[in-house]
């Protein structure tokens, strides 16, 4: 399946990526309005390091721990292999930010259920907006193996 | 005490719009950016800005935009903004003014001067989409002597040259002044392109040898990493003699820039200055001249063409002349508008003259002399479009060389500030936190782009006028005419007036 | 065509259900299980008190799941016998059914201490199963005064669920502090009295002794008064099938990292079963939704014909009570990093060049890249751990690391 990579050796570590992502799941078609004044919880996050930024998003792993923890069902793997959350049946208990390596399950805006990155397939972008404004192609969706 | 310089542009805010992302303040290696926490505002601190327009472009709500402040002093025609403001800067620091990019001044553009003509009736234009369009050009010696072996067979006698797909380079910017991964896309392009893209003086790193067939590798006056097998990795070696935007000087790379890769690939000291001496101390004439060209040729076993650039200078003509009969293949002449990573002010803004003058007069000498067959003209020098290409070759040119639209296209945008090497394009800096914004995978494409829509409208053009080959356009000064120019002018460009018929 | 019986409709068991399928979609399974429901996230009770979900939503897959798997369900229906001999299991109804191979993941039940007068307590009541919670609801109501015996997780969960519902809470637990399986004494400090200042009490250190209808008479010779009780002490695997059939069991069902018990084509998982704590070193039962699903999963594609282990068990808990969130795992030996400021609380623990545990309390953001240095074993000399010490994060990993998983699928 297309999933997104990271090349940390074009990462500028600008954070646009989590704005995208933020603007993107807003449901809002403005930006400024969207996010303006707002404290964002993306699901995308840029890390810092000494020398070094990448951002880091849900890897949708093939046999995902985070579905297999999951005490809900809320998480799931869909056929086409996106790691998806059911808002309804998230109950919050974040056994997913407990075990997801990656760190890329977190609590969503109100700290109420869980959210995590689901390639925008939940949203009216399409393809992953991260990776359609990356100003330095670090971040892109492609099918590897 | 230092005077105050008003800045002359400013980063205007549109605030309703800015969501305080903070990208503008990640992507300003000038600082002009920050994030007032107390206010929950970002502000902007014009006075750093560079107007490089890093974060214009990566505003993701458009807020930023980069205006002229306005602040002026008593308009005076013979002592503008910019003459008042170089003084203070010299009062205040004592020192020589450094610029880069290239001549910013108010000099006529002869490219745009020149108008074009166009089949009509009682001749018929080509259609390039239908029809075939040949724009493939080679550079180098055109004259061979028929040879026969004992069995009556001819004997290749044919120089070495250059075969382009299209008749424009990539010039000279040497790794150090512009930075691995700008080197890279050039390279990655010019082999996409095939065409070819120049080392400068700045040795060739060890990552692009792979890319040797698209390369011309520089000898300059600092002889910075020519060893065998630099020489033996290009397709051609090019000596430089001179550089459009500083004629008459040397060149000065700042110790700051040279970092561990730069010091390896121009094998000299880390750290320390490089200074490339205003002459070559080995050349005091054309027969020494022809030494080195020899000596670069014995050392290549004769398999590769030999460029001499000069730059565009008064008695160009003359010295083209002499290069054309010292055994160079190529003659490159780069004009006084050409770019540069640093130069003094007043040398880039005064001395030289335009390229359009040169090469006209430098082709117009040679056919004289009967030795244009001997060597390729190359022009470079602020080349911008396809439209001034075709000028080029109309006026005697065999191809162009191009960079500073090559950097427009990587991402540059002019600011003109290369020699703080804090460039927020990643191009014009060695800072590996500014080098990693230029991707080459982005740039490349960029590049190839580009010059892929050149070479459209080459071919438009061309075909507009009836022709089907850049051979048969170069030189072909009937297909130009003048407008705003005087009989001087007309006659070094060897064009008539529009207007005037054969 | 292999014919596969599992006991048990809880995580283990739909787990399993789903290693089978991977590998065999032939088969017939039958599913076997006491309780009624459709299957559902054991865990959810508290949250159905509490106002989170509903039983719709609680449904642990949708609707349509035993269909589209091709499972037989006899839901309301015990198993009562194990023949490993001749590969039956004889349920409640009388029948008796063929395996080829068989899983039990028959879980826990709610272990009730011997305490005087208890069968005097009319309203007394347990916290396990959504029949629990559903009683509860009915039940409780606002004028109610609850004693909770059991200040652990399934005592306090309890306590979240029906808080609001009631007049008061107050949890008793012998221990002299709450959550003793998971939290070290500052971190319980640190819940208790959050759990206080929302207006739960606590008796700990103390025991109920004696029962009346209404009230218990403590240890300590405090009398507390009730309306209802609610017994969370504890739980207890349910072994005996495997036990009486002949297979090896001690506090948990024995069994290998295959799922494997000592008889033959009979598998465990889940609560009832015993994992190996890499942590700890030691064999235990870990009661723990992930850890019953990761076994799940290993015993049914084993018993499809697979050949895969479950090596990674350790335990770790997500725990929110009141939006107050911890997070633990492992086990609290060997050096200690500390961290105690702006109410958030964390210790994680380093022994033989390993993370071996943690606890935190507030900021739980990223926990799992603790976790998983924990479940891997990553040696720490090959992070910078100084880095992780301060918050989770990547960059404290290896280039090489983030390449492997950045940009590669996994």
């Amino acid at each position: 399946m297309k999933r997104i990579y990271v090349e940390e050796k074009w990462c500028l570590g600008c954070h646009l990526c989590e704005y995208e992502c933020a603007f993107a799941n807003s449901g809002m078609t403005d930006m400024v309005k969207a996010l303006k004044g707002k404290t964002i919880h993306p699901k995308i996050r840029v890390e810092d390091g000494k020398n070094v930024h990448f951002a880091v998003n849900c890897r949708h792993c093939k046999d995902a721990i985070c579905v297999n923890s999951c005490i809900a069902g809320a998480l799931s793997r869909s056929e086409s292999g996106v790691v998806e959350i059911d808002r309804n049946k998230c109950v919050g208990c974040f056994t997913c930010v407990l075990v997801c390596p990656y760190g890329a399950v977190m609590p969503d805006g109100d700290g109420h259920v869980a959210q995590k990155c689901e390639l925008c397939t939940k949203n009216l972008c399409g393809e992953p907006n991260c990776v359609a404004h990356c100003p330095n192609r670090a971040i892109v969706y492609e099918e590897r193996d | 005490m230092n005077t105050f310089i008003y800045p002359e542009y400013e980063v205007v805010r549109n605030q309703d719009n800015c969501i305080a992302c903070r990208v503008c303040e990640r992507q300003c290696a000038n600082r002009v950016h920050r994030y007032d926490e107390e206010n929950k505002k970002m502000i902007a601190d014009s006075t750093l800005c560079v107007n490089c327009h890093r974060c214009v472009c990566l505003c993701p709500t458009h807020a930023l935009k980069i205006v002229r402040s306005g602040d002026t002093y008593r308009e005076n025609a013979n002592w503008d903004m910019q003459t008042v403001n170089e003084v203070f800067r010299q009062a205040n620091s004592g020192g020589v003014l450094l610029s880069a990019m290239g001549n910013p001044k108010n000099f006529p553009v002869y490219w745009d001067k020149i108008l074009l003509n166009a089949s009509q009736v009682t001749n018929p234009s080509i259609d390039p989409l239908r029809e075939p369009m040949e724009t493939t050009v080679y550079l180098g010696k055109r004259k061979c002597e028929v040879v026969r072996d004992q069995n009556g067979k001819l004997v290749d006698t044919m120089s070495p040259s250059l075969k382009l797909n299209l008749p424009v380079m990539f010039s000279a910017m040497s790794y150090g002044s512009i930075s691995y991964n700008a080197h890279e896309s050039l390279a990655r392009a010019a082999k996409a392109l095939g065409t070819y893209y120049n080392t400068g003086e700045g040795g060739l790193h060890k990552d692009f040898y792979q890319y040797g067939e698209n390369t011309i590798v520089q000898v300059a006056s600092g002889r910075f990493g020519v060893f065998k097998d630099y020489l033996e990795a290009g397709a051609a070696i090019e000596i430089k003699m001179g550089q459009g935007a500083k004629p008459g000087i040397g060149g000065h790379l700042p110790g700051a820039k040279i970092t561990e890769d730069v010091s390896a690939t121009r094998m000299i000291p880390q750290g320390v200055d490089a200074i490339s001496p205003a002459p070559h101390h080995d050349i005091y004439s054309i027969e020494d001249l022809r030494q080195l060209i020899y000596s670069l040729k014995e050392a290549t076993g004769y398999q590769k063409p030999v460029i001499v650039k000069v730059a565009a200078v008064h008695n160009c003509a003359a010295i083209a002349s002499g290069i054309a009969r010292s055994g160079a293949d190529i003659i490159a002449i780069d004009g006084f508008r050409g770019g540069t990573g640093a130069a003094p002010t007043r040398i880039r803004d005064n001395v030289g003259i335009p390229i359009e003058l040169a090469l006209a007069s430098v082709d117009q000498r040679l056919r004289e002399e009967g030795i244009r067959d001997n060597v390729s003209i190359v022009v470079g020098g602020s080349i911008r479009s396809a439209a001034d290409v075709v000028k080029a070759v109309a006026l005697g040119a065999d191809a162009c060389y191009i960079a500073t639209a090559a950097v427009l296209a990587m991402g540059c945008h002019l600011c003109r500030t290369c020699n703080t090497g804090k460039c927020n394009w990643g191009i014009a800096t060695q800072d590996p936190e500014l080098v990693k914004r230029l991707n080459p995978n982005i740039a490349s494409q960029r590049l190839v782009n580009l010059l892929t829509a050149w070479n459209h409208e080459i071919q438009e053009i061309m075909g507009g006028m009836g022709i089907n080959s850049i051979e048969a356009l170069r030189g072909n000064r009937l297909m130009l005419r003048g407008v705003g120019l005087n009989e001087t002018e007309l006659k070094i460009l060897g064009i008539r007036y529009a207007g005037e018929s054969l | 065509m292999k014919r596969y019986v599992i006991i048990g409709n809880s995580t283990a068991a739909i787990h399993a259900v789903e290693g089978i399928r991977s590998l065999d979609k032939e088969g017939t399974i039958l599913l076997v299980s006491d309780e009624t429901h459709f299957t559902y996230g054991r865990p959810l009770i508290s949250y159905y008190l509490y106002g989170k979900t509903d039983e719709e939503h609680m449904k642990y897959r949708p609707s349509d799941w035993y269909e589209v798997n091709g499972v037989q369900t006899k839901l309301g229906v015990r198993a009562e016998k194990i023949d490993a001999k001749e590969k039956t299991v004889t349920l409640s109804t009388g029948e008796t059914v063929g395996y080829d191979k068989l899983l039990v993941a028959t879980g826990s039940r709610p272990f009730v201490p011997p305490m005087e007068g208890l069968d005097r307590v009319e309203q007394s009541y347990s916290f396990m199963t959504m029949d629990d919670a559903l009683r509860i609801e009915r039940d409780f109501v606002k004028t109610d005064n609850v004693l909770v015996i059991g200040a652990g997780l399934i005592g306090l969960k309890c306590v979240e669920g029906i808080l609001s519902r009631v007049n008061s809470v107050t949890a008793v637990d012998m221990a002299d502090r709450i959550l003793p399986s998971i939290l070290d004494e500052e971190g319980s400090r640190i819940v208790q009295t959050y759990l206080e200042g929302l207006g739960v009490k606590f008796c700990l250190s103390d025991s109920a002794v004696k029962f009346e209808s209404n009230s218990a008479t403590m240890k300590s010779g405090k009398t507390l008064s009730f309306d209802k009780l609610v017994l969370a002490v504890g739980v207890r695997a349910n072994i005996e099938l495997v036990k009486e059939a002949g297979g090896a069991c001690e506090r948990g069902i024995c069994c290998n990292e295959k799922q494997e018990t000592s008889l033959a084509d009979v598998y465990a998982a889940g609560d009832c079963a015993i994992s190996h704590d890499i942590t700890a070193g030691v064999d235990r039962v870990l009661a723990l939704l992930p850890n019953a699903a990761f076994q799940g999963r290993t015993a049914g594609v084993n018993m499809a014909g697979g050949d895969v282990s479950f090596d990674q068990a350790i335990p770790m808990n997500a725990m929110g009570l009141f939006g107050l969130h911890m997070m633990t795992a492992g086990v609290y030996e060997g050096e200690v990093y500390k961290e105690h400021k702006d109410g958030n609380y964390k210790k994680l623990f380093c022994q033989d060049g390993v993370l071996k545990g943690f606890i935190l309390i507030g900021d739980v953001s990223r926990a799992g890249i603790y976790t998983s240095l924990i479940r891997n074993r990553t040696p720490l000399c090959e992070v910078d751990f100084d880095l992780l010490k301060t918050r989770p994060q990547l960059a404290a990993f290896s280039k090489t690391y983030r390449r492997e998983n950045f940009t590669k699928e996994v």
